[in-house]
């Protein structure tokens, strides 16, 4: 008679999907609890969000009544540029201007600044670092309106300059035409801390024989840091675009501080149009459409990033 | 860091110091750039202001706490601002300081399936704006008859994965014997973690606190939507409602922001190696 050969398990596993369980129970079990409190705050209030948000924005929703499909699905999108003659494209243009003059500024000082306190004792270095840094421990709307205050058009600091040489006073947040430019120029006016201590900390990791070996070659000082340092830096010079490029997409807390009812559309961004949307007016499907494109703007801005660092220059 | 030395100056000595007189005129106007706004705010707290500031602008403080004392006095809950500020930013850095130790040490030093799936989703949402989930965390609150209280705050809070990012790339540079002699000796898992693991992350655990609750401090937008009566606000959503209110009293303006802006000045004074650290650590990739 032929035998047939069972198949040997190993010894001691059962089969099952309860076995399996308790296998990875007593295996891992430990490993997830450790990261299930973090997993269950992820879930509730990252991920569940998130893509509840998706679905509200393809539908009109209110508190009482909840979510009814919008027809067609694509309507609150629609609606998020059409709405108010366009104001959300007004709104999407004055954060890319906002963001163009704010990211270049950051980048630009923070290089120069790091630059200029290379070369400088440790404890002078500490001392400006932390100058710089001070302003951004503080909340970014109290600094909002300060500025504020210093662009008040009666008393403020800004038109008491004016005044000193004999200019007339400008309407800095109540002229529709200059308000944005108002707001940015606080922003570009604002020392990039975290620019300045990441440079520094970029700088200060650079062997110092590139150097010697090209003052050997005779490369004068401007040369050496145009040769040397920047190229060396472009990890974290990209690391700073993106942070900033981010960060100024989503700015509000200085537009609310600075102008808290607007100045007509010239001061509208994405994030207070998210705002205005979704809590004034109570539109969440709207809202939700609006911030799922911004979204799309910072993934994109992330993205680019991923495929620059792929290629960066090896050293 | 391929070097320990510092880099050599790169620019030729002239002047004082190491730089030109350029470079020094620069570095000296760009400070005072950077620190007159605070500058102004204080010294117009710290003088007496009932109405509109006067057309020339204060520079220096007359050193009264009258201000102060109308802010601190009438009938604004500035004090309980303060409070709940203090309440919801303990929570939170607390509630981090513990749970992304724990997940940053399961990521780093443990296998289990779904690790590495788990760890880049959780890391990838960080660059979800949080504008997404206010829409969806408003009506979750509301309908949890949760608007209006601390915990509407505090909750969403814990869901931050950079702490989980920042203490996973801390423990990893850990020597794994540790464990294992502490195993051996026969401690079990927790302990393991507890009382071998945890010591050796101070540096990391300052910074993550220092970070965590300066950020929460600061916050605004989720605040201003999950808190509607005054009495409940936190700082910063209170500072801004006083522009509101107290239109015509500015120095109750000027001191009510300065007040909110010192507990964070202070702590950075204590702290600044931490914070000028934490940035550093934030921001080095793995």
């Amino acid at each position: 008679m032929t035998t047939i050969e069972k198949i040997e398990q190993p010894a001691g596993q059962e089969r099952g999907t309860m076995a399996t369980l308790r296998r990875l129970a007593r295996k891992h079990g430990w490993s997830y609890l450790f990261v299930l409190p973090s997993l269950l705050t992820f879930s509730l209030f990252t991920l569940v969000p998130v893509l509840w948000s998706f679905i509200i924005s393809f539908q009109r929703f209110s508190l009482a009544r909840g979510g009814t499909w919008q027809s067609p699905l694509w309507e609150n999108y629609q609606d998020a540029f059409t709405q108010q003659g366009g104001i959300f494209l007004i709104a999407i243009r004055n954060t890319l201007i906002y963001s163009a003059f704010t990211v270049t500024a950051a980048i630009f000082f923070g290089l120069i600044l790091a630059s200029l306190i290379q070369p400088l004792s440790n404890r002078l270095k500490t001392f400006f670092r932390a100058a710089y840094y001070l302003p951004a421990v503080t909340s970014a709307l109290i600094i909002g309106m300060t500025w504020r205050y210093i662009f008040n058009a009666q008393w403020g600091f800004a038109n008491y300059l004016l005044r000193l040489i004999d200019q007339e006073p400008i309407r800095w947040l109540s002229d529709p035409r200059i308000a944005l430019g108002s707001i940015t120029l606080s922003a570009v006016l604002t020392m990039p801390a975290t620019a300045v201590v990441l440079f520094s900390a970029a700088m200060g990791s650079i062997p110092t024989e590139y150097y010697e070996a090209a003052e050997l070659d005779g490369a004068g000082p401007i040369t050496r840091w145009w040769r040397i340092t920047v190229p060396l830096i472009k990890s974290t010079t990209l690391y700073l675009v993106v942070l900033y490029t981010i960060a100024s997409f989503e700015v509000f807390e200085r537009v609310y501080a600075m102008v808290p009812s607007g100045v007509g559309n010239s001061t509208q961004t994405i994030v207070t149009q998210i705002y205005t949307n979704g809590f004034k007016e109570l539109d969440f499907g709207i809202a939700s459409a609006q911030a799922f494109m911004l979204f799309l703007m910072v993934a994109t801005v992330a993205v680019v990033q991923f495929r620059l660092l792929r290629s960066d220059v090896e050293y | 860091m391929a070097a320990a030395r510092m880099a050599r100056p790169i620019v030729r000595r002239r002047g004082r110091g190491g730089l030109p007189l350029a470079g020094w005129a620069l570095l000296i106007v760009t400070s005072v750039i950077a620190l007159f706004p605070m500058y102004w705010l204080f010294v117009n707290a710290l003088t007496p202001i009932t109405s509109t500031p006067p057309l020339t602008p204060i520079l220096w403080p007359a050193w009264s706490l009258d201000n102060f004392r109308r802010l601190l006095s009438g009938n604004i809950y500035y004090l309980n601002w303060m409070i709940n500020s203090m309440i919801v930013a303990t929570a939170i850095t607390i509630w981090h300081m513990i749970f992304d130790s724990m997940a940053g040490y399961a990521f780093a030093k443990r296998r289990f399936p779904g690790r590495n799936l788990l760890f880049w989703l959780m890391l990838s949402t960080l660059m979800i704006p949080i504008h997404v989930t206010i829409v969806p965390l408003f009506i979750v609150t509301n309908r949890l008859g949760l608007i209006d209280t601390l915990l509407a705050v505090i909750l969403p809070g814990t869901a931050n994965a950079f702490g989980i990012f920042l203490m996973r790339q801390f423990i990893q540079t850990l020597p794994t014997e540790l464990e294992e002699a502490a195993r051996m000796d026969g401690a079990g898992e927790f302990q393991v973690f507890w009382n071998v693991i945890l010591p050796l992350c101070r540096p990391a655990l300052a910074a993550l606190a220092i970070f965590t609750f300066v950020r929460h401090w600061n916050d605004f937008l989720w605040p201003l939507i999950a808190l509607t009566r005054p009495r409940n606000y936190t700082l910063t959503v209170g500072v801004a409602n006083l522009q509101g209110e107290f239109a015509t009293d500015y120095g109750v303006i000027f001191a009510g922001a300065a007040l909110a802006a010192l507990p964070m000045i202070a702590f950075f004074f204590a702290f600044q190696r931490q914070f000028l650290e934490g940035v550093r650590m934030g921001a080095v990739k793995g």
